[in-house]
């Protein structure tokens, strides 16, 4: 509709109290919100590349199993709960009130699988002596301190946003059962958390993929 | 429209009763913008006391000074003053003041809205901003005391900790966490603008209807959500290498105060490139809404319609587009390619083309008009004379040749506070001495106000038109003292008539505090429309009421600036008079 308008001030189309997008205010303060948050990771993986590129011996120090695989499993749970997220919407919009709680748990779910799996992946890296300020790796060991700063910067940050993720979807299912959120709240928190999955499909290929150990 | 219904239901509601809910923690958009408004005032306030500490070691190096423990100022406290006013004026004030303070209050009624898309986010966003600034201020407080990194805060100095210096240790870590905070404050702000623009339009308030003012926030929203952005995240990295012991950017082999630094593999010039993405568009997120105002309070003054209305909105546009691709032109002297540096120079040198756009368009419509030279007018005027001084040292500074001499001097010092300091400022004032009336319900005084513009605008320029003298002839910025150095030696004079020129500038301030407070209680009571303007906030009482608009949304039938329409018996027409009723 503003599309009509612009250009066009003799004759005016513009009724007022309507959104252009036909969409309501919050979904599109979410986008905007989206907007804003994937230049946050942007300027990060930014940095990270940065880093890299400018970096010698950038090591590359993850077997196939455990890491990659284990990886592999959590981007399996992250985009499963993606799937689940949209039969939540979708249950939302029918107003099957139950079904809806239901997707929202298996969401939640897998949510939870990731932040476990990753935690537990990270304890086994701070074990093998990764740290956001040195690392066992690269020739001589620990000469891309950046390795780790990078590794811990990115994925600490995605998880708090899963993290986040997860109470807020946690809130909305309790407020959907009780009537206190339309299944527009739902859809909406639906699009953070294909957003934070998205913000996963990059670094799993920029942090993981590429820092295969293909000697191994 | 189904939607209609439900909007209007979503935002009226009843004014609160308790002074609490009332004045301190509101809903209401215009307290929001009041709130923003007198944070900004304490802010400019602090960051003013600094510059006259810094003057008066600037001047008289020698001298006993006041406050200050031993009466002498070292160069670290100098340094630790220079930093907390920049980053105070840049934050707390260039960017509260214009979008926060006067953004929140006039733009939902400009577009016929009775508040935000989000009034409860738009609190969150005020409070979140002065918890940032109570943060910053803290950093005065702790041991070490501020930090000396400068407002762009560049590592390594900024990320080593306090073996860089005094301010370095907690201070340094206080100043990244406020602006942290800040930057969250902004991006709830920034996003809750553009919904509201977009969505909250009443009837017939079309896009290319709207008064330039609400363009401008609209364009600052749009650059603040892109750009805090990336500022967090340079946030972010700073803190862990801060506190986490990371070394984003710390090279290696740095020897600071006769120590290793044992961090390794990082780049300060990270830092510079996140920096100034973020701080480039962030001197336009501190302009354009003055440039808004400007055309606003020009066209009402001069009783013409704006000079080319839509050549204005896409000057405006373009500005904000180019501004996030001109971020190098800050990192010239940084070593870069020179390739890179004649790629940022060319980008740099186009945004004069909307610039003068603008400009000519500014003078197009101050031509033949019947100028009223009311007080927010004369600062409108001052806007586009310190708009062309400040621009025209930009072409200077936007050429990698120039800027590898020029870079480090005072002439960059003169140029940015002319455009970004000042500018801003006037519009600051024109807006205030324009509104005023609107948000207090009472006039202020037209005689004084005259009288602040006259000396203000005489002082700002008799303070920066000499550095850039000084820049020119080599002096360099950011040193306490240069006495030892010959050829700088002449030049204190200069220095002596730049700092009484700030005081006097300065005095004259309190001649603007008098007459706001005074205006507040005792001034003259303001009708509806004193100023005979057209767009919508000139429709309802001075105050407006809490839903703005008493639940009865205006319908639009014409753009902002209907004035001396030929046929037309008066020379303003409304933009809610319809057609027929416009004779």
């Amino acid at each position: 509709m503003a599309a009509t308008t612009v250009g066009q001030a003799s004759a005016s189309l513009w009724q007022g109290g309507a959104s252009p997008y036909s969409i309501s205010s919050k979904k599109l303060g979410m986008w905007l919100f989206i907007v804003s948050d994937s230049l946050t990771f942007g300027a990060l993986l930014a940095a990270y590349a940065y880093a890299r590129v400018s970096s010698e011996n950038w090591p590359t120090p993850f077997p196939i199993y455990p890491s990659i695989i284990v990886a592999t499993v959590m981007t399996f749970c992250l985009l499963t709960s993606s799937i689940t997220m949209v039969m939540a919407v979708l249950n939302a919009h029918k107003g099957n009130v139950k079904a809806t709680v239901r997707w929202l748990g298996f969401t939640m779910l897998g949510g939870l699988a990731f932040v476990a799996l990753h935690a537990n992946e990270w304890f086994h890296l701070i074990g093998e002596g990764l740290r956001p300020f040195t690392n066992p790796w690269g020739d001589p060991p620990g000469s891309t301190p950046l390795f780790g700063a990078s590794f811990f910067t990115c994925t600490g940050l995605h998880m708090l946003h899963v993290t986040i993720g997860i109470i807020v979807l946690a809130n909305i299912a309790r407020g959907f059962k009780k009537g206190t959120y339309s299944a527009d709240h739902v859809e909406i928190s639906g699009l953070y958390w294909h957003f934070v999955d998205l913000v996963w499909m990059f670094i799993f290929p920029l942090l993981y993929l590429m820092s295969v150990n293909r000697a191994a | 429209m189904a939607q209609t219904g439900e909007v209007a239901i979503l935002h009226h509601h009843e004014a609160p009763k308790g002074f609490i809910r009332k004045y301190i923690f509101s809903l209401d958009h215009k307290v929001i913008g009041i709130q923003y408004y007198f944070l900004a005032l304490t802010a400019v306030l602090v960051g003013m006391t600094l510059s006259v500490f810094m003057r008066l070691r600037l001047a008289w190096p020698d001298a006993t000074l006041p406050l200050i423990e031993g009466g002498k100022m070292t160069p670290e406290q100098y340094l630790a003053l220079l930093t907390m006013h920049g980053t105070i004026m840049v934050f707390f004030v260039l960017t509260t003041a214009p979008q926060g303070g006067f953004g929140n209050y006039v733009l939902p009624i400009q577009i016929g809205a009775a508040d935000m898309a989000f009034p409860l986010l738009n609190m969150l966003s005020f409070w979140v901003t002065f918890l940032g600034f109570l943060v910053m201020i803290a950093a005065f407080l702790v041991t070490g005391g501020a930090p000396i990194a400068g407002w762009t805060g560049y590592p390594p100095l900024s990320a080593v900790g306090e073996i860089a210096g005094p301010g370095q240790g907690l201070g340094q870590t206080l100043w990244i966490v406020s602006l942290a905070i800040f930057c969250a404050g902004a991006l709830l702000g920034a996003l809750n603008f553009i919904a509201t623009t977009l969505d909250l339009r009443t009837k017939g308030m079309s896009l290319m209807r709207m008064p330039l003012t609400v363009w401008s926030w609209f364009i600052t929203a749009i650059l603040g959500l892109l750009a805090f952005g990336v500022l967090l995240a340079a946030g972010v990295l700073l803190l862990m290498d801060r506190i986490a012991g990371t070394s984003f950017f710390i090279p290696a082999g740095l020897v600071i105060s006769e120590q290793i630094i044992s961090h390794k593999g990082g780049s300060p010039l990270l830092w510079q490139h996140l920096f100034w993405f973020f701080g480039h568009p962030e001197v336009y997120i501190a302009i354009l809404p003055g440039m808004g105002v400007t055309s606003q309070i020009l066209s009402t003054f001069a009783r013409k319609p704006i000079f080319g209305y839509k050549a204005m909105v896409y000057a405006m546009l373009a500005i904000g587009l180019l501004g996030f691709a001109v971020w190098g032109h800050h990192m010239f002297i940084s070593g870069m390619s020179p390739y890179s540096a004649i790629a940022f120079s060319v980008m740099t040198l186009a945004i004069g083309v909307p610039s003068a756009i603008k400009t000519f368009n500014w003078l197009g419509t101050l031509w033949g008009g019947q100028i009223r030279f009311t007080t927010p007018m004369l600062y409108a005027i001052g806007f586009v004379s310190l708009f062309v001084s400040g621009g025209l040292s930009g072409l200077f500074l936007g050429q990698p040749s120039l800027d590898l001499y020029f870079h480090d001097t005072y002439f960059v010092v003169a140029h940015f506070h002319m455009i970004m300091g000042v500018a801003a400022i006037f519009g600051i004032f024109a807006a205030t001495y324009y509104w005023f009336p609107k948000m207090f319900g009472r006039m202020m005084h037209e005689g004084l106000g005259k009288l602040h513009f006259w000396i203000t605008f005489i002082g700002v320029n008799a303070i920066f038109m000499p550095m850039h003298y000084l820049g020119m002839v080599g002096h360099p910025r950011r040193y306490a003292d240069t006495t030892g150095v010959e050829y700088l030696g002449s030049l204190n004079s200069l220095h002596v008539f730049m700092s009484i020129a700030a005081f006097i500038t300065i005095a004259a301030q309190f001649i603007f505090l008098f007459n706001l407070f005074w205006s507040l209680f005792r001034g003259q009571k303001a009708p509806e429309n004193p100023w005979e303007a057209t767009t919508l906030e000139w429709t309802v009482p001075s105050p407006p009421p809490h839903d703005n608009f008493g639940g009865n949304y205006p319908e639009v039938y014409r753009g902002a600036y209907e004035y001396s329409k030929p046929g037309v018996t008066k020379d303003y027409v409304m933009q809610t008079t319809p057609d027929a009723a416009a004779h």
